[in-house]
């Protein structure tokens, strides 16, 4: 077969989102693929750009790596930029020299932030806002500045804004037009949104042109405005608009529109037949699409196209919602009211700073438009209204209206039509997700994993669990979120019946509230909630039996038997007497050592009945228990931070400790990590943890429940600059909260997934204490901290404990069968073939 | 003229009744078989004895396990990767091929008796 061959120019977002996409169909066998990129990077999300800002790194913000295209089989060129195309001969020519042909090319070029020709703006000093480089450079020159300045209020602008605010400086927004975000809002709407942005900081200039940047004494610049006024800034940050990456398409000859832009029909074709555009270099309908959406919507068209598919595009919807320097913002569809025969309904709280306005046919049975600020908690029904064009409530006013009894006109997902849209990130409509349920998926997650739902900014994720709820229901599907059979109750029920009623053993809960005799499932689960709210030592009598062997051991059951140790090593840091320490120990039982992924040294190998003597020389050193047999605290990471390292800002191996030693000993539905980093460079890795820190100037970014394992995620930015006691007060509840509502054996990362209103939400219950449980919450905590004991120090003491821990019950002789092998002079667990050759020697 | 093989069954003490721990396991070596013996005092019997070999792990950890009521019939979960075997007979509930050997136990007074075939 003669392969056809692809050359893609640009690899941002838009150009990434065709390659994926092209990856995943069985015909991307028929291609040859070539890409070239003028970056030195490959596609980064810019959408998220300005989390670089609150420590996330050029990699955390990478979409294709470059591992990624090499799997997929693509001839990635960076740093190389196409420079001319030959249509007639249909060649590529590249800046390095290199000339490819091709069968098809697609044009992924973008676009360029535009700066206005105001005198001065040249200066060094004046920045744009669009690639990391960008960022580089904005924060080198926030370093020695005080006051930044962001020209244009658009949404972008605002982003800058926020930004700059971030980095320390005084910030101002200087628009040209009336309003700020002017394309979306209208003139209410922007009103308060400028209130409540000033609110927080910025000041905001309006209908304010600049005609003048000069620089004056010391190296500031001067801007001076029509009409007088002035404003002297340290740097200026230029965000008023894009302008499509066309010049490529230009000289090649290709159609372009009057005011620029590479002119595309329904399949994303140029002029050329051959010459694909896609993202903001083209123009379709008269019109470039600003967001990423419409970008990989064109993406998908033009794969769907040469893999051989009927597929169109039809133009996009320019609704978004979003938050701006936290104030939360959404525009749907025709916001201004600009077609003929509109009519408005507007609720404006002034008390509350809420602005809500609907935009409706005369007849009030369609709705065209809509604009919240402050309060976007409807933006998603008024979006499906919007979108599939369905017939409004006999009062549509109460979509917007505060309900008074709670009872809200909820769009109901039975309503919507299947070709409805839930997910505009992965394109999934409501028939896929009615599809994935009835082909088998049983819960919200299953439906994520299957369809890619409400995976990308998360902004769908109420409406898809009301549409899987609604379909699951349709199908007479019980979601039985039981326990166990002999527990009728979730997790979280049983943990309030055991703290409401102050349950303290396992026979007492299951005679109040389960029924047989328990299993491996339920017993384990009451322990830990035993341990949790009371603290008692789970070798007290009647824990015993419901421990896991790792618990009831304090050891963790390796595969032939034995055990190994973890001592704890706080934050990582050891005294090198105690490293001295381990080192005999482990030579005295001749374990195999090892340093774990956590910073700690594990000893194995160690037989049942020679876990206590060990034990008693540990903790005469002064070790104790590392709890990395428990479903509990495991380690908390930590680099060197500022105490040696040249970059730290903060005493990271400092708080690490201290966090360490505060929540060892809590037990929890599954284990936990953490890990504490001196600077952004993030040496700990504290983004996947389930506690994850960071250093800043200021104090300290809280980020929560990162996750490593077989589903990875990243932790989620949860606070910034807090000092060291807001930072210990929001992880006590943070955890407790955990603790409290998670499913059984579920990890953070799950339990955030599924918590209903997500990150927003457990902010508003730990920072605004919503639910008035901040206060137990901590003290709970408190009770854990005060009633720590380290396991193993009680039970060496204790001979009744101690007895548990005889191979026999009956003599003293060794277990025979466990048999070592040395390899890289260390002990490990003989294979079978080789307890054979040992048995039966030649 | 034929021989038949007779097997003679014994009672043998184990150990003590306070060498056992409430339900939970304990492991005993007998006649040098490592044998699991799980006490469970709300129970109708309060003793059970079986194999403490695990036959799919290859180690003798049975006693370690956790008890675990599956369908109404007691077992035991082995630690290592959680298969459970009744405790009346020895059968492994997933994987029908496996069973253990489980032996008569009892008390006399203090005193922990068993029988075993040799």
């Amino acid at each position: 077969m003669v392969k056809q061959k692809i050359v893609v120019i640009g690899n941002g977002m838009v150009g990434h989102h065709f390659l994926e996409q092209l990856a995943n169909r069985p015909e991307r066998a028929m291609f040859d693929v070539l890409v070239f990129c003028a970056e030195p990077r490959p596609a980064y999300d810019r959408v998220h750009l300005s989390e670089y800002f609150a420590g996330r790194s050029a990699d955390d913000l990478a979409m294709g790596k470059v591992e990624q295209y090499r799997e997929w089989g693509y001839d990635l060129r960076l740093n190389d930029a196409a420079v001319s195309i030959d249509r007639e001969a249909k060649i590529v020519t590249s800046a390095s020299g290199a000339a490819e042909a091709y069968d098809h090319l697609v044009l992924a070029t973008g676009s360029y932030p535009f700066v206005p020709p105001i005198p001065g703006h040249q200066h060094e000093k004046c920045f744009v806002y669009r690639t990391l480089e960008d960022l580089d450079k904005i924060q080198a020159a926030a370093r020695h500045g005080k006051i930044g300045v962001v020209v244009g209020g658009g949404l972008l602008g605002l982003e800058a804004a926020n930004a700059l605010k971030q980095l320390g400086l005084e910030a101002h927004v200087v628009e040209f037009a009336p309003g700020l975000m002017s394309v979306q809002l209208d003139e209410g709407g922007s009103k308060l949104l400028r209130e409540k942005i000033e609110e927080l900081g910025v000041t905001v200039h309006t209908s304010t042109a600049t005609e003048l940047i000069e620089e004056v004494d010391g190296g500031r610049l001067r801007m001076q405005f029509k009409g007088d006024k002035e404003l002297v800034a340290d740097l200026i940050v230029f965000s008023a608009g894009i302008r499509p990456e066309d010049n490529l398409a230009r000289s090649a000859g290709i159609t372009l529109g009057e005011r620029g832009g590479i002119v595309v029909d329904n399949h994303c074709r140029t002029s050329d037949k051959n010459i694909f555009a896609i993202g903001e270099c083209a123009l379709f309908d008269n019109r470039i699409f600003g967001l990423v959406a419409p970008g990989y919507s064109m993406a998908r068209t033009t794969v769907s196209l040469l893999c051989g598919d009927a597929a169109e595009f039809n133009g996009a919807d320019m609704s978004t919602k979003l938050k701006l320097l936290g104030v939360d913002v959404g525009s749907i569809g025709d916001a201004h009211g600009r077609a003929e025969g509109s009519a408005a309904i507007t609720f404006v709280d002034e008390q509350t700073g809420v602005y809500k306005r609907m935009i409706t046919d005369r007849a009030g049975k369609k709705l065209r438009g809509a604009v919240l600020v402050g309060d976007t908690d409807d933006y998603d029904t008024l979006l499906q209204y919007h979108l599939n064009d369905m017939d409004l409530p006999d009062h549509p006013e109460q979509l917007i209206l505060p309900a008074l009894d709670g009872a809200k006109p909820t769009l109901g997902a039975g309503a919507l039509p299947d070709t409805a849209t839930i997910c505009s990130c992965h394109n999934v409509s409501k028939g896929d997700i009615v599809g994935a349920v009835q082909g088998g998926c049983c819960s919200l997650a299953d439906v994520k994993d299957a369809t890619k739902a409400s995976t990308g900014c998360g902004g769908c994720s109420a409406l898809l669990k009301n549409v899987v709820d609604t379909e699951l229901a349709a199908l007479g599907v019980e979601v039985n979120n039981d326990l166990c059979p002999h527990f009728p109750y979730t997790r979280q029920e049983i943990f309030h019946m055991v703290q409401v009623e102050e349950i303290k053993t396992f026979d007492t809960l299951l005679h109040k509230h389960g029924r047989g005799k328990g299993c491996e499932i339920c017993k384990p689960t009451a322990a830990s909630i035993f341990a949790s709210l009371w603290n008692e030592h789970i070798h007290k009598k009647p824990h015993v039996g419901l421990q896991d062997t790792n618990d009831t051991f304090m050891a963790n059951m390796q595969k032939n038997g034995t055990y190994s140790v973890v001592p704890r090593i706080a934050g990582g840091e050891i005294t090198p007497d105690k490293l001295i320490v381990l080192g005999q120990v482990a030579k005295k039982y001749d374990l195999y050592t090892k340093i774990t992924g956590g910073q700690r040294i594990d000893l194995f190998g160690a037989r049942l009945e020679e876990l206590p003597e060990i034990w008693r020389e540990l903790t005469d050193a002064g070790f104790e228990t590392g709890h990395a047999y428990g479903k509990s605290l495991r380690t908390v990471k930590s680099c060197v931070g500022s105490t040696w390292c040249r970059f730290g800002v903060q005493d990271s191996v400092g708080m690490a400790l201290a966090v360490e030693n505060r929540y060892k000993g809590l037990r929890s539905p599954h284990k936990i990590k953490m890990a504490v980093s001196g600077c952004t460079r993030e040496c700990a890795e504290a983004q996947s943890k389930d506690i994850g820190v960071i250093a800043t100037e200021k104090g300290w970014n809280l980020y929560v429940c990162g996750n490593g394992g077989m589903r990875p995620r990243h932790a989620d930015l949860f606070a910034t600059d807090l000092d060291d006691v807001t930072l210990i007060k929001y992880i006590d509840r943070i955890l407790m909260f955990y603790v409290r509502t998670a499913d059984k054996l579920q990890r953070t990362s799950v339990w955030l997934e599924n918590l209903e209103g997500g990150l927003d939400y457990l902010r508003e219950v730990v920072i605004e204490d919503k639910l008035g449980l901040a206060e137990e919450l901590e003290r709970q905590m408190g009770n854990v901290v005060g009633t720590y004991q380290c396991e193993w120090k009680t039970a060496i003491n204790d001979p009744e404990m101690l007895k548990r821990f005889r191979q026999f019950v009956n003599t003293d002789v060794k277990d025979e069968k466990i048999v070592f092998v040395e390899e890289r002079e260390q002990r490990r667990p003989a294979t079978r073939e080789e307890i054979v050759k040992i048995a039966e020697p030649a | 003229m034929s021989e038949v093989a007779i097997t003679r069954a014994e009672w043998l003490h184990v150990c003590k009744r306070s060498d056992l721990v409430a339900n939970s396991g304990v492991c005993a070596l007998v006649g040098g078989r490592q044998i699991a013996l799980f006490f469970l005092p709300d129970q109708e019997p309060q003793l059970y004895a079986i194999d403490n070999w695990d036959p799919i792990a290859d180690v003798g950890v049975i006693s370690r396990g956790i008890v675990a009521e599956i369908g109404g019939e007691l077992t035991v979960a082995s630690p290592l990767y959680k298969q459970h075997y009744r405790l009346t007979d020895g059968q492994c509930l997933e994987k029908a091929e496996y069973k253990l050997v489980t032996y008569p136990i009892a008390f006399e007074g203090d005193d922990v008796l068993i029988q075993i075939d040799h």
